[in-house]
């Protein structure tokens, strides 16, 4: 009788991959040294081990993105999207607010009706809107057709920065008009403003059974959300993620309100230059609504069903600052960018482009380039931009929408611009910022995408190309 | 009003909760939501615009009587003829 010798072969090839993880690991450590590369405060066996171990994971906990559907300001698909980048012309409008008069904006121009009818979206929010035209087209642009996957087995996880002050400050205006009657006060209001309603949404549009709820996380949350969505895969709670960021806060005035209190509004005679981080002349933020979902799938079953594959999420981090309602705080920004790439099992050299928070305003942008000085101290090859320049703050959709513009640079190779940069900050005088033009690379490894929010909360994620 | 006015009104109201209503071979005498894309929740937004527009408080145990075109019209003609 012929033995089973496939658990022993297994055993001798993982053994094997071990081996040649320390050997170029080894390789590259000896290649550091000379150029002044000494490891820090992270040293030591066990980080040695865990780079080994990242780069060993077994497929069914590789976490590979396989769609991406989105709405921005300037676009309503990844292809027009990246092109609009590339080009650097910013389409952010005026828009004429309740109470407060003009201001720049982000508004989404996008089938409203592609994937569910008028009615629903009146029953609905914006954000669920946003949410539904996203996952829909995620979905599509995967190539699901939910026969590789049950939908009990799908999970929805959106990250918002807040929801229901859209649907909160229209239905206050309502009953103004019935001298603030309640008895004019909508049956809609309570499903319309609970936090799982844009997930909710989603759930309902595509008859999804699994889990859905939302992510609070201020403007870190979409790349919260994404996080989520690894994690929930890891544990095999779900065996699809549709996860990623909505915002619908170009509706609401008192968020506009509350930033120009703030001193952090963006103000500019053309819209198109109102958002320009790391410009001297920067005024603060420009808010926009946008929204992008991902499908996020385990690479075994990515690769069984032969996905395309933008890329494998290599490495994330969240991490609070602990100190302040509204400031932004450099050690903690760059502590959260250590721990994401210590747990992806890479250095900061290895990282090809870093896709800044920065917002606009004068504290945050320098906040931020701090940290970077401080974590990309010597990494000639690594690139930065930001995409908020092109297309406003998308607030909770902001860090996947900005990281889905960075994505197709895996294939095409190129860094969109950070636009409006027309005299940079010294203090902002990072080495390596694409300003104004897009740059050409030999080739593009890894992605760092930073995205931070209000009351102190940091996240990043990296995305690595996709290597079988 | 008329009993064409109610009727117009009403169809008018459902037309702004769905503007892919059809009304073509709409029978006044069956119920309005097995023949519309119609539920609870859309109900309740014609009680809401009945009182916007016209200022009518209907109450819960009557919302029955809006089943049905024709049952709409015989609700509210009493209640809309002055207006």
């Amino acid at each position: 009788m012929v033995g089973d010798f496939s658990g022993l072969w297994s055993l001798l090839v993982l053994q094997g991959r071990f081996f040649w993880a320390i050997v170029t690991r080894l390789k590259e450590i000896t290649l550091c040294f000379p150029f002044g590369f000494l490891p820090g405060k992270e040293s030591g066996f066990r980080t040695w081990t865990l780079y080994i171990y990242m780069a060993n994971l077994p497929e069914n906990q590789r976490i590979v993105i396989t769609g991406v559907g989105l709405a921005a300001p300037n676009a309503a698909n990844l292809h027009d999207y990246r092109q609009k980048l590339l080009a650097g012309k910013s389409e952010i409008t005026a828009i004429d607010l309740r109470y407060m008069g003009e201001a720049p904006a982000g508004v989404c121009t996008f089938d409203e009706t592609k994937y569910r009818k008028k009615k629903e979206n009146k029953r609905g929010t914006r954000a669920g809107c946003l949410s539904v035209y996203c996952a829909h087209e995620a979905i599509l642009d995967a190539g699901i057709d939910f026969s590789e996957y049950g939908k009990d087995r799908t999970g929805v996880y959106v990250g918002l920065t807040e929801h229901g002050t859209v649907e909160t400050e229209n239905e206050v205006y309502n009953i103004s008009k019935f001298d603030y009657n309640v008895d004019y006060w909508t049956h809609h209001h309570n499903p319309r403003t609970v936090l799982n309603n844009p997930a909710g949404e989603v759930t309902m549009s595509l008859g999804i059974t699994g889990p859905h709820y939302a992510v609070g996380a201020a403007c870190a949350a979409g790349n919260a959300a994404l996080i989520q969505g690894v994690q929930m895969l890891r544990l095999d709670e779900v065996d699809l993620a549709l996860c990623g960021g909505i915002s619908e806060c170009v509706g609401s005035f008192g968020i506009f309100a509350s930033f120009k209190a703030q001193g952090a509004l963006a103000e500019h005679e053309d819209p198109t230059k109102a958002s320009r981080p790391f410009d001297r002349d920067r005024n603060g933020i420009v808010i926009s609504e946008g929204g992008c979902m991902y499908t996020l799938e385990r690479l075994d079953k990515a690769k069984e069903r032969g996905a395309k594959i933008y890329g494998e999420i290599a490495g994330y981090a969240i991490n609070s600052d602990a100190r302040d309602f509204v400031l932004p705080f450099w050690e903690r920004q760059a502590e959260c960018m250590e721990l994401a790439l210590k747990r992806a099992g890479m250095q900061p050299r290895e990282i090809t482009i870093i896709n800044t928070h920065a917002t606009g305003t004068r504290q945050g942008d320098v906040e931020e380039c701090k940290a970077l000085r401080r974590v990309f101290a010597d990494c000639p090859h690594t690139y930065i931009n930001n995409t908020k320049s092109h297309i406003g703050h998308a607030m909770g959709a902001a860090g996947v929408l900005e990281l889905a513009g960075n994505l197709p640079s895996f294939t095409d190779n190129m860094v969109h611009p950070t636009i409006n940069l027309d005299n940079l900050d010294p203090d902002c005088a990072l080495p390596n910022i694409v300003a104004n033009q897009a740059k050409q690379l030999d080739n593009v490894e890894a992605i760092l995408n930073n995205s931070f929010g209000m009351v102190g909360i940091n996240s990043v994620v990296i995305v690595k190309k996709y290597k079988r | 009003m008329t009993r064409d006015d109610i009727k117009d009104l009403i169809l008018d109201i459902i037309a702004d909760i769905d503007e892919d209503a059809e009304f073509a071979g709409l029978d006044s005498d069956k119920p309005l939501r097995d023949q519309l894309d119609l539920d609870s929740m859309d109900f309740l937004d014609i009680v809401m615009e009945l009182r916007k527009r016209h200022k009518l408080q209907i109450p819960e145990e009557e919302y029955p009587e809006l089943a049905t075109l024709n049952s709409c019209v015989n609700y509210l003609e009493p209640k809309l003829k002055d207006q």
